[in-house]
């Protein structure tokens, strides 16, 4: 019932336009049951020689018109106005039914859009970690796949409901009056074509899913089979592959035809039904009609509504088994949108001039595991902060904190003397630069991947952060340069290359406050130590955070922090922490015993040549 | 790129297409026959319908007479009887024909690709390739059973309604036909139209997933950047785009049919004027004109279905088109016939006149490119004895990749030639060649199903104790044992189940267990914790020895162990020898070691 709720909410601004086009399916539905009444009349009462009849509330209609026109002796000899009368009914509900078509297509589709929209700008506003944790297939198979269910279901069928209802209900009532008897033989088999619809949808269900499982079998042993080329030919397996994909073939071919076939099951049991239903209309009516208890015109009204009826009826089963996985859908995408987004002030402007002080912070994702305890430490703008330590250290945690990505537990952090919590996301966000640690790239150019950081960058700009991320070059040496689109075809970025155009997109931001996130692990170290002089000729210097364990790069920096196990641990420069006893001074001392084993190396060959001689 | 975009087919019927495609036809030629006898059937029972209700006026009603009534109901029975035994053959039949011929094409298909060359995989998207094996081919059989059946039924049951219409009054037939040619023209151009609106439509929706997929995927990368607003503007200028484009399509939709319906109904009204003028005459019969009635109905179903299957028939037609492009594709590498005949080929090895391989390999003169014109090897030379191991060191793009891909046949050389044992390994079989290789991916690929399945894939035939001892070897066993059902636990689709450092230990079992004579190992750079780096390295250790291998090599401890090093500069050999050898000349090699010893050194320190 909620998610009812919920679908209803989504429609929300469309449900007038809902409820008109619902109106005009029903009186298009009214105008279809006008012809046979039409035909009845004119087989009866014109080319035929029984008064006019015509009961209950169809009584004024008919006889008015029929008067109108100049009673039988009139239209005896213009038989050609019932034929335009029909044609004028059948144009008139034409246009209702256009206008159905075309006003539950507008509402259908711009609630779809705004299922999109609204999901697509949730998705982006839930906060960090709620990506970090995600499973990308299972989102986007809902935003997609999930959303498709749901328009199907407010285009096509939330109208056929309201069409099988008219239907039913129009028809008896055109019916009743007429004859009683004729109405319930007509009505006879009807709940019965109706259940043998829903309960067949339901128990079919398990077959259709069987088929569908079958073909993502088969999708998974072709993809496993294309991606692991290499490996099939390596090994010679061709045969053993063509075994493996045929097994699978057969089973998606086999278990689809068993659908097929119940399916051909249910349409002929339900076509004999409804076969049965109009049989019997036509004898028992042909009966009575002969013994002249009903007109011949009543006998092909009766048989024309039974035909126009019980398509939808069967339609209707179908269409209540379809809301079962349409309601699962709308629960799906709420699942999403129940989820709290972070918040944001949009009008807050702040200048960082990038004075960075942590007191005592302490962060934990989870409650009770601490990442970062009690860490303090004092950067001045300008300053460039390296950060050292093992996996899981919390390196990665301290920086995430600046752009506020999370937030800390406890203690403060203030920039430019101004508590960091009390900034807004966003306006923090744009003042500190942060290249993530595996970068993600957009699949359009190479120029709008690093335009994409500033509205309205120009061409040199956007030249210029690449000179200095050290990828101006690269870029150039492809074929289509800057037009060069990521994820084409041929052109796959190498890793360092990914991560340097990441840079420049960062730098293109030109923010007070720069965060390294182990982003040159890639690269190679000559272009790490190109990047970085470039990054300290610049005018402004930003107030830098690098994460690294590359030795040039620590050396190098006017603060150095090592954490161990969340804690702060030593904190110094280079000249200070290379004399201190720590994971700096290992670090340190690797360098010494490089030299060492090189030299070893060079004497052994020297030895081994000594003897040679 | 453009190759691969989703290109537009506009070209009318192709004969030449469909004679190709009359192999997949051609197996199902009886069913399509009982098919199409099924179709008349059921056609004839339709026309037969009203001619019932004719009677039942014309002899019961009219006349006021109930003989015979039970002998018309017991007709009446027995046709829908046979109705409903149409309707479930058809769709049955149908059906196997429908899936016969899909799975035939995937099953084709899918040896094909088992024959095409590296080349090919390295030009065409694995996506594209789905696609032609799993839609296309879906569509095609959809096509061709159902396409029929609506083509004999609509054609049939027209022709009859026609027939029995002249049949009954010709001058009221020829009258209600007026309308025909104009329904006729107005059916197969919003068919066109509405089909062509719709293959815009799924265009953008394809738009919309990516755009979500790298919403979604790029999130982070979002926040970082504060780019929500901008974002979602761009998104919903795509959605907009779809908005429109999915209200045009069914504007269409609904236009079509209003516009039937009303042609429909002047039929009708033309039928029931002139006809009913001729009932007042005595002229005509009252059944007759309620035929007639029905008819002008029943006609414009068929009509629709017809103007279907022709707009379809475009669609189809492309779907063909794709998947003969990939069917017919030639593979770049592939055995002689000669080479065929003597030593078998996948399908049929003749495993009895394969010689035995000693691992000797020599390079004479080979010069190489992906593309033409564009060199990646030029001239190269180089001899590895039996039982050597060559570490291959270089920059991405140096060629080093290459010279694998060639020793191993994966790409034949442009010019000079390749020689194992002496010989050219073009008068050998391929499959002589892989069979004795063993490969170790950088990213390891793994099959879904079992452990066991996976080191097994190598040699199907192997025991339970080869494998474990496979295992062993790679220090695998233990990490094995440890799982809930050991060698039987479940890899995952991809091995997405298992760690990238265990699915590198299976993979070395799996290719140990071939004892191949000749290793290739492309060595993962992906860092792994240092317990697991050490069993890798020792893996290693014990695949190399007395195999000719060759290995791109990235760790120290694999490079150093090395019989040669061979340093890859742009396609040529740049420097080569021993690691002591290298080392004392301080070249490239030697700022390659330093740099290299330092980062291993480091990132042991900060995993450990």
């Amino acid at each position: 019932m909620k998610k009812l709720y919920y679908l209803w909410q989504f429609m929300k601004g469309n449900r007038a336009l809902y409820i008109i086009s619902i109106g005009a399916i029903g009186m298009a539905t009214f105008l279809l049951f006008f012809w046979p009444m039409i035909l009845r009349v004119t087989v009866d009462s014109i080319i035929g020689e029984k008064a006019l009849e015509a009961q209950g509330w169809l009584k004024p209609i008919f006889t008015g018109a029929f008067n109108f026109f100049g009673g039988r002796s009139g239209l005896v000899g213009k038989l050609w106005i019932c034929s335009i009368l029909l044609i004028i009914i059948t144009l008139i509900r034409g246009i209702f039914l256009y206008f159905k078509g075309k006003w539950s297509a507008i509402a259908s589709e711009s609630i779809a859009q705004r299922i999109r929209d609204k999901v697509y700008n949730h998705l982006q506003l839930l906060p960090y970690n709620y990506h970090v944790k995600s499973k990308t297939g299972d989102l986007i198979q809902r935003c997609t796949s999930d959303v498709e269910t749901i328009r199907r279901f407010l285009a096509i069928q939330f109208v056929e409901v309201g069409r099988a209802f008219f239907m039913v209900g129009f028809a008896l009532s055109f019916m009743i009056p007429m004859s009683v008897p004729m109405t319930l033989v007509s009505m006879a088999l009807v709940p019965f074509i109706f259940g043998f619809a829903v309960i067949f949808f339901i128990k079919v269900k398990k077959a259709f899913q069987l088929s569908d499982e079958s073909e993502g079998r088969m999708s998974t042993v072709l993809q496993e089979n294309l991606s692991g080329v290499r490996v099939v030919r390596a090994f010679a397996r061709q045969a053993h592959e063509m075994d493996k994909f045929d097994t699978r073939n057969c089973e998606y071919r086999d278990l689809t035809y068993r659908l097929i076939r119940l399916l051909a099951w249910y349409w002929s049991i339900s076509d004999f039904l409804s076969l049965i239903q109009i049989a019997a209309v036509l004898i028992l009516g042909t009966f009575w009609a002969a013994n002249g208890v009903i007109s011949l015109g009543t006998l092909l009204a009766f048989s024309t509504f039974v035909g126009m009826m019980l398509w939808p009826i069967r339609q209707m089963g179908r269409v209540l088994t379809d809301m079962g996985k349409t309601m699962v859908s709308v629960g799906r995408i709420h699942e999403i949108l129940d989820e709290p987004t972070e918040e944001f002030h949009d009008d807050e402007k702040i200048a960082v001039k990038g004075k960075i002080e942590f007191k005592n912070v302490s962060f934990e994702y989870e409650p009770g595991k601490p990442v970062l305890k009690d860490v303090s430490f004092t950067v001045e703008p300008g300053q460039t902060v390296a950060i050292l330590g093992s996996t899981g250290s919390g390196k990665t945690s301290l920086v995430h904190l600046l752009p506020r990505l999370y937030d800390y537990t406890s203690g403060s952090i203030t920039i430019d003397g101004i508590e960091l919590k009390d900034i807004d996301k966003h306006a923090i966000r744009k003042n500190v630069g942060i290249v993530l640690q595996e970068p993600f790239l957009f699949s359009r150019t190479l120029k709008e991947n690093i335009g994409i950081s500033r509205i309205n960058s120009e061409d040199d700009e956007i030249f210029e952060a690449a000179q200095i991320a050290s990828v101006h070059d690269v870029i150039l040496d492809f074929q289509k340069g800057y037009e060069t689109a990521v994820g084409e075809r041929g052109v796959t970025l190498s890793g360092g290359q990914k991560q340097r155009v990441a840079m420049a997109r960062t730098l293109l931001m030109n923010t007070p406050i720069l965060i390294f996130d182990d982003s040159l692990s890639a690269v190679d170290i000559e272009t790490d130590a190109a990047i970085r002089a470039q990054l300290n000729r610049r005018a402004r210097k930003a107030t830098t955070f690098i994460i690294s364990h590359r030795l040039t790069t620590l050396s190098e920096a006017d603060i150095i922090l090592v954490l161990e196990h969340g804690k702060l641990v030593q904190i110094g420069s280079h000249e200070e922490l290379v004399n201190q006893e720590g994971l700096y001074k290992r670090i340190w001392n690797i360098q010494n015993s490089l030299e060492e084993e090189l030299e070893t190396e060079l004497e052994k060959n020297n030895v081994k040549i000594g003897i040679n001689k | 790129m453009s190759v691969y975009k989703e290109q537009e087919y506009t070209k009318r019927f192709d004969i030449s297409l469909w004679k190709k495609l009359y192999q997949f036809i051609k197996p199902y030629k009886k069913r399509l026959a009982v098919l199409g006898f099924f179709m008349l059937s059921l056609a004839g029972v339709d026309v037969i319908f009203p001619l019932m209700t004719k009677y039942a006026i014309d002899h019961f009603v009219v006349p006021q007479n109930t003989d015979g009534i039970v002998a018309f109901g017991v007709v009446y029975f027995v046709l829908i009887l046979l109705q409903s035994l149409n309707i479930y053959f058809f769709i049955a039949i149908a059906g196997k024909i429908e899936m016969g011929i899909s799975y035939d094409i995937r099953k084709k298909g899918f040896k094909h690709l088992q024959e095409l060359s590296f080349n090919y995989y390295d030009k065409t998207p694995v996506g594209w390739i789905m696609t032609r094996m799993t839609s296309d081919s879906t569509r095609l059989g959809e096509f061709i059973s159902w396409g029929l059946v609506d083509m004999v039924w609509g054609v049939s049951l027209m022709i009859g309604i026609v027939f029995v219409m002249l049949f009954m009054q010709w001058k009221l037939a020829l009258i209600t036909f007026t309308v025909v040619p104009v329904l006729v023209v107005i059916s197969l151009y919003f068919q066109k139209k509405i089909l062509k609106a719709y293959r815009k439509v799924r265009k953008i929706n394809s738009q919309i997933t990516g755009a979500f997929s790298e919403g979604i995927t790029g999130a982070k990368t979002t926040k970082t950047l504060v780019r929500e607003e901008e974002n979602l503007l761009e998104f919903q200028e795509i959605t907009t785009k779809m908005n429109r484009s999915s209200v045009r399509s069914a504007i269409f939709s609904a236009l079509y049919l209003p516009v039937v319906l009303t042609l429909g109904s002047i039929g009708t009204g033309l039928v029931l004027w002139r006809g009913g003028s001729g009932v007042i005459l005595g002229a005509i019969s009252y059944g007759t004109l309620v035929a007639f009635i029905s008819y002008t109905v029943q006609f414009f179903e068929p009509l629709r279905e017809l103007s279907r299957v022709f707009a379809e028939l475009q669609n189809a037609q492309a779907s063909a088109e794709r998947i003969f492009s990939m069917i017919d594709e030639k593979p770049d590498i592939q055995d002689t016939s000669e080479v065929v005949d003597e030593y078998g080929d996948i399908t049929e090895c003749k495993k009895e006149n394969w010689p035995d391989i000693d691992g000797n390999i020599h390079f004479k003169d080979v010069s190489f490119g992906y593309k033409d014109g564009e060199y990646v090897l030029d001239d190269f030379n180089l001899e590895v004895q039996a039982g050597e191991t060559i570490a291959l060191v270089g920059e991405t793009g140096s060629g080093k990749s290459t010279i694998v891909n060639l020793a191993c046949r994966f790409y034949e050389p442009t010019k000079g030639e390749v020689l194992i044992d002496g010989v050219d390994y073009r008068k050998r079989s391929l499959l002589w060649l892989h069979s004795s290789l063993g490969y170790v991916l950088q990213t390891p690929h793994l099959f879904s199903g079992t452990i066991r399945d996976n080191i097994a894939y190598g040699r199907m035939d192997a025991t339970k104790d080869e494998i474990i001892e496979a295992a062993k070897l790679v220090n695998a066993h233990v990490f094995i044992s440890r799982l809930e059902n050991g060698y039987d636990s479940e890899v995952g689709e991809g091995g997405s189940l298992l760690s990238t450092g265990e699915k590198q230990l299976i993979s070395f079992a799996r290719a140990i267990l071939t004892d191949p004579k000749i290793f290739v190992l492309d060595e993962a750079t992906s860092s792994v914790d240092t317990e697991t780096e050490q069993k890798i390295q020792d893996a290693i250790h014990k695949v190399l020895e007395d195999r000719t291998s060759f290995i791109i090599a990235h760790r120290l401890s694999t490079i150093r162990s090395a019989d040669r090093i061979l340093v890859i500069q742009k396609g040529k050999i740049t420097e080569m020898g021993t690691h002591h050898e290298l080392i004392k000349l301080k070249g490239y090699y030697y700022r390659l070691y330093s740099n290299q010893f330092m980062e291993e050194r480091e990132s042991e320190l900060l995993t450990a």
